[in-house]
Formats: structure tokens, C-alpha cells, sequence
């Protein structure tokens, strides 16, 4: 039997506010992509047949480069996210585990910055 | 006693083995839409190569375009683009049961069904315009 009051029981076991930020987080950036998705598709189609001058002045568009910034930011963090649940459900050694959940985070930060950079690129007109 | 101990472990459930056991569309799904998450996960490479091909210069973009219009990279972004639809659509499935809808068991193979027809649509559809316009 626990003498210990309720209370007592849970001080020190960390706070219980941040525990859905992971499952919060995904499902946030699953419902910005999904209006994103629709539209960089059916971008994507139109700019598949046009020249290069076209898909730089589509690009280069004040709210299309804004919609693109936040796309690749949601994807990448999303797909951060999903990597780091199925690496933590299935690789179970643990510095194999710890490699590749670094690993898949610094590897999606760098395509969004990479990404971002190349957006900005064209934006501003560089 | 004995007798009785022994019906009771009949009758407890046991998880499915694997190796024999037909895999209803729900869970097959569940499977296919961490795969196409992997999957799509590498196709943002592809994306981030895209861009920065258009942000380099017209060479460069050039470039991009030849390897994506070859047939490798065609096959490459006919699977994308399946392994998109199913994932996007399959997430707003996943939304909807968050939001508490759609748990009985007619509406989870009904929607299941959906989002398979939606998938192979969504990309003959995509394909058809791509290549018509």
C-alpha cells in the first residue's frame, strides 16, 4: 500500500503540459499541408509545361514565395516528425537508434533551409 | 477446474500471426501510410533540388528538367505522386478519427475504399493534365 497522497505521488515527475506537443505538432502541420498540397499539385501541373521565365515570375510572386516558405517549413518539420516515430517504433539498439534520429533531424533542417534559401533566392530577385 | 481453466484459455484472444494471417484493409493502409511517409520523406530532396535549380539559373533548371522528364524520373514522380495522394488523403482519414468520427468498423473499410479510389484518381488525373497541357 502507497501512504503517499496523490500529490506526492506526481511531484517531481515533470510537468504534464508539453506530453501532446509531438502528436499536437503533427497534426498542426498535417492540416496546413493539406490546402498546400492541393495547391502547390495543381501549381506544379501549370509550371511543368511552361518555360523557365514562367516558373521564375510564378515563384517570385510576393504570396507564392510566402506560400512556398510555409509549405517547405510544414513538410519538413511533418516529415521530421513522422521519421522520428517510425525510427523510435522499429530500431530498438540504441546508438543505431540515437544515429539515425539525429540524423533524419539535421538532415530535414538543412533541405529547409536549403529550400527556404533558394526561395528567398528567387523572391528577392538575387 | 482443469477443464475450465483450459476453455478460458481457448477463448482469449490472440494477437494475429502474422505469417498466416490475412491482413484486413485497415491495418494494410495503416502499414501503406507510414511506408509512403518514408517514401515521401526522400521526395523532399527532390523537391529542395527543384528549387534550387530554378534559383541557380536557366542551365541549371535546364538540367533539372531533362532528368526529371526522363523516364526514371517520370516512374520516380508517378510514384510520388500516387504515394502524396494516398498520404494526403489517408491523412485527412487519420484527421477525422482525431476529431472522434468515423471509428465504426463499416465506415473505416467504406473510407479505406475511398481513399484508395481518391489515390488512383487524384494521379490519373494529375498525369492526364500534365501531359495534356
Amino acid at each position: 500500500m502507497d501512504l503517499r497522497t496523490p500529490l506526492a505521488r506526481v511531484l517531481g515527475s515533470g510537468s504534464a503540459k508539453e506530453g501532446g506537443h509531438h502528436w499536437r505538432a503533427q497534426r498542426v502541420t498535417a492540416l496546413v499541408l493539406t490546402p498546400l498540397t492541393i495547391w502547390l499539385v495543381v501549381s506544379l501541373i501549370v509550371i511543368s509545361s511552361a518555360s523557365y521565365e514562367t516558373a521564375l515570375r510564378w515563384l517570385s510572386s510576393p504570396i507564392i514565395a510566402s506560400l512556398m516558405l510555409v509549405f517547405v517549413a510544414a513538410l519538413c518539420y511533418h516529415a521530421h516528425l513522422g521519421m522520428q516515430v517510425v525510427i523510435e517504433d522499429y530500431v530498438h539498439t540504441p546508438w543505431l537508434k540515437i544515429t539515425l534520429l539525429l540524423t533524419f533531424q539535421f538532415a530535414m533542417l538543412l533541405l529547409a533551409l536549403v529550400s527556404m534559401l533558394a526561395i528567398l533566392r528567387v523572391a528577392l530577385g538575387a | 477446474m482443469a477443464a475450465k481453466r483450459s476453455m478460458l484459455m481457448r477463448s482469449r484472444p490472440l494477437s494475429p500471426h502474422l505469417q498466416i494471417y490475412k491482413l484486413p484493409l485497415a491495418p494494410l493502409l495503416s502499414i501503406a501510410h507510414r511506408l509512403t511517409g518514408v517514401f515521401l520523406t526522400l521526395g523532399t530532396v527532390v523537391l529542395a533540388y527543384w528549387l534550387i535549380a530554378l534559383a541557380s539559373g536557366p542551365g541549371a533548371f535546364a538540367e533539372a528538367t531533362t532528368a526529371l522528364a526522363s523516364s526514371a524520373g517520370k516512374i520516380a514522380l508517378i510514384a510520388w505522386s500516387f504515394a502524396l495522394f494516398f498520404h494526403l488523403f489517408n491523412g485527412v482519414r487519420h484527421l477525422f478519427w482525431d476529431a472522434g468520427y468515423g471509428f465504426d468498423l463499416k465506415t473505416v473499410d467504406n473510407s479505406g475504399v475511398a481513399v484508395l479510389l481518391a489515390t488512383v484518381l487524384a494521379t490519373a488525373a494529375t498525369w492526364l493534365l500534365a501531359s495534356g497541357g
